[in-house]
């Protein structure tokens, strides 16, 4: 249905001679450009992660709040940040905010950081909420009944259970994260996409190679995730530490 | 006569338009044993949880050592009770709840051991020791690194017991904690039950449908029916020598 | 505070005409997705190890990849990869490779609806002596299929939130416009904020749409889980 329209637009033009063979070798040449990328991919990956799970604790909380006016703002930028998409966001703080306020929001780095910390603390903050909701009433009035007080019954016997419900979503969101941190390309870092980009578009004969290396690369970099996740689950399921 | 160390002034509850409790007068006296009876949704369970503070009442007044426990003294007027003034009220009173509610991500004994620290502020050391004690008082002290999910439902409801003892209340209140457990697994609760009981400086509140059991410990009996104290008295006044024909048929039907 | 209406009323036209792509890309892409995640419930369910483990992890691989760098490479590097390889337009680069990428979503959903149909409804319909095929198409189908809609609604959502991706490699959506209007006039506050406004005005009603489903499927499919729920005041 669709290959129907495959046809080639007139303001692309791709050489033919790049119809080559795929060298292997080229993988050589591409892995040690595309690992100076590294170290940005995840450093935004640990600060973004950082900041989104605090992010979705503080809104979790605060839309528990019996605050109404707190419950409501919390759930006015969770709604906006959950409606619209990670790349508007991104390009409106970079873009937008310094024309807005006419201030900078600090490097490129913190501005690829906040916005995916901000997008998937929105996300996150609806698990940690409703983690605590699971948390069964009888277990909040067994530490009423022992005198605690409403923060040592959040902080003894409530969080401690929703944490562990929480585990195997939040090492999902991490995968999410991961793939969320190649857009800061776009906004000028020079992360492993960028350098895959800069080797493309060098050579286009060699653009297979490199952007599937990109790609394992992003998997290498999920797969202890992946499994992070499924040793969550089997926490989460027993309800107990192991 | 002793003061009472509790008192229910004209307790009245509802759940939204549904009357559960129209008008419960009751005095508690120290190391009274009292068994509450009736059908169910006679709000048997909410006379209790009111006094757990679980459950607000809608007018009335629970008197608790000399304080009222939902209404505080401020600017010389009588309000509704903040949490401050629950937790210093109710801090002498205890509960066992009919599903245990054990805390599933501690060990047995981090679950008794847990209140008397951050509640009580008491020594580490000193709160873990009395807790061993009370967990080998209930039989457990074997299993003291043991989770919840481990133990057989007799145990839990042990577990629970030696939890809620460890805080040394002076008033128990027991909700059917033999409710949900297999008919073979009540006879070990009841016997702790009993022994807590003979030791006698503990005011006790046990809504059960165990009537030989009530029958046996309690000193005193009040039948629930239809939101009102119905009858009230010594154990066999009620359970044997009751004229009241509700009360009657209610028991027929655990006698059968 | 260098927000203004004049602007924001120029660049609202030009914006709004990009919705039409933008819109027409999500539901090529979910098409796609769609009968893409049956492809990969009936790859894994070939009964040949060696097949089916490759089929998970090509899944997986796929799906824990970012979506931006497939378009990438569906792109740039499909029209020089040899004999296969074509040249491609922008749009259907993005609904082959977002397409692809929710696919891999989509086939596990599907496989939830197939695993939540329960065994004894398998027996029965052997037992009846159905073909495969009204197996499928009478017995399992039927009942696999509805569960799956409020989850299926959810993935709508997400790729929508997806699609301005697109305009990296040149689809002509809202995104691209707020991005061509923003370089032409150096105003990128106001664009990009119609942009935001158009996101949410779509998603929003749509996201509550389908949680009002979702509420009333769990009543009508899931009578068993809202027993348990309702027993859940008890844990230990």
């Amino acid at each position: 249905m669709f290959l129907q329209s495959l046809r080639k637009p007139d303001w692309v033009s791709f050489p033919s001679k790049y119809k080559g063979v795929i060298k292997i070798n080229v993988i050589a040449e591409v892995f040690p450009d595309l690992m100076r990328g590294l170290g940005v991919t995840v450093s935004v990956l640990i600060a973004s992660a950082f900041f989104g799970y605090l992010m979705a604790f503080i809104a979790g909380l605060c839309r528990l709040s019996n605050n109404i006016v707190l419950r409501k703002f919390t759930g006015f930028y969770i709604e906006v940040f959950r409606g619209t998409s990670l790349i508007v966001q991104l390009f409106w703080l970079y873009y937008a905010v310094p024309m807005l306020f006419g201030i900078e929001l600090g490097s490129n780095w913190w501005i690829g950081v906040i916005a995916i910390a901000l997008n998937y603390g929105a996300y996150m903050s609806e698990i940690v909420r409703g983690s605590i909701l699971a948390v069964a009433k009888g277990q909040t009035e067994a530490a009423t009944a022992l005198n605690m007080s409403s923060f040592q019954r959040m902080r003894l016997i409530i969080l401690p259970q929703a944490v562990r419900m929480m585990l195997p979503e939040f090492g999902n969101y991490l995968i999410q994260m991961l793939k969320a941190t190649s857009l800061v390309y776009l906004i000028g870092l020079n992360d492993i996409f960028y350098y895959g980009n800069i080797l493309r578009s060098n050579d286009l004969s060699m653009a297979p190679t490199v952007y599937l290396l990109v790609l394992l690369f992003y998997f290498i970099l999920a797969l202890p995730l992946i499994f992070l996740v499924r040793k969550a689950e089997s926490i989460s399921k027993k309800g107990v530490a192991s | 006569m002793t003061e009472p160390i509790v008192e229910f002034k004209d307790i009245h509850k509802s759940f939204g338009d549904v009357k559960v409790l129209k008008g419960i007068d009751l005095n508690i006296k120290p190391a009274e044993k009292i068994a509450v009876i009736g059908p169910s949704g006679s709000g048997k369970t909410t006379i209790i949880r009111m006094l757990m503070t679980l459950e607000v009442p809608t007018s009335g007044d629970i008197i608790v050592d000399g304080v009222n426990l939902w209404k505080m003294e401020k600017n010389g007027k009588m309000v509704k009770a903040n949490e401050k003034h629950l937790r210093e009220v109710r801090g002498d009173i205890g509960m066992v709840f009919q599903h245990f509610n054990l805390f599933p991500h501690m060990t047995i004994l981090e679950n008794c051991m847990t209140a008397p620290i951050h509640v009580k502020k008491e020594d580490k050391e000193e709160a873990r020791e009395r807790s061993i004690q009370m967990l080998e008082k209930v039989g457990l002290g074997d299993k003291l690194d043991n989770y919840p999910n481990q133990l057989s439902g007799g145990q839990k409801q042990r577990v629970a017991m030696a939890r809620a003892l460890v805080m040394r209340p002076k008033i128990m209140l027991f909700d059917e904690v033999t409710s949900a457990l297999d008919p073979e697994l009540v006879g070990e609760v009841l016997e702790v039950i009993r022994d807590i009981a003979k030791e006698g400086e503990m005011a006790m509140v046990l809504v059960t449908h165990e009537m030989d059991f009530a029958l046996d410990v309690a000193d005193k009996v009040l039948f629930l029916d239809e939101g009102v104290i119905a009858e009230e008295g010594t154990a066999s006044e009620v359970i044997e020598h009751s004229k009241n024909e509700r009360l009657q048929s209610f028991l027929h039907r655990f006698r059968s | 505070m260098n927000w203004s209406w004049e602007t924001f009323f120029d660049a609202l036209p030009l914006v709004a005409s990009g919705l039409g792509i933008t819109i027409g890309l999500t539901i090529a892409s979910y098409l796609f997705a769609l009968i893409f995640g049956f492809v990969w419930v009936f790859l894994r369910r070939i009964p040949f190890k060696p097949i089916s483990w490759t089929v998970t992890w090509i899944m997986e691989f796929i799906r824990s990849t970012p979506p931006l760098v497939q378009l990438f490479f569906i792109y740039f590097a499909w029209p020089v990869v040899p004999y296969v390889g074509m040249t491609l337009d922008p749009f259907t680069s993005a609904v082959l490779g977002l397409g692809l990428h929710f696919s891999t979503y989509i086939g596990e959903v599907y496989r939830s609806g197939i695993e939540g149909v329960d065994k004894g409804q398998w027996e029965a319909s052997t037992a009846l002596n159905y073909s495969l095929y009204d197996k499928w198409t009478k017995i399992i189908l039927p009942q696999a299929v509805p569960p799956t809609i409020p989850m299926l609604g959810n993935y709508l959502i997400i790729l929508f939130k997806e699609v301005p991706l697109a305009s990296t490699i040149g689809v002509v959506g809202i995104l691209h416009m707020a991005q061509s209007y923003g370089s032409q006039y150096w105003a990128y506050l106001e664009p990009l904020t119609i942009v935001g406004i158009l996101f949410l005005i779509l998603s929003y009603p749509s996201a509550i749409l389908i949680s009002k489903l979702e509420k009333r499927m769990n009543r009508r499919f899931d009578k068993k889980a809202a027993l348990s729920s309702t027993q859940k005041g008890t844990v230990v």
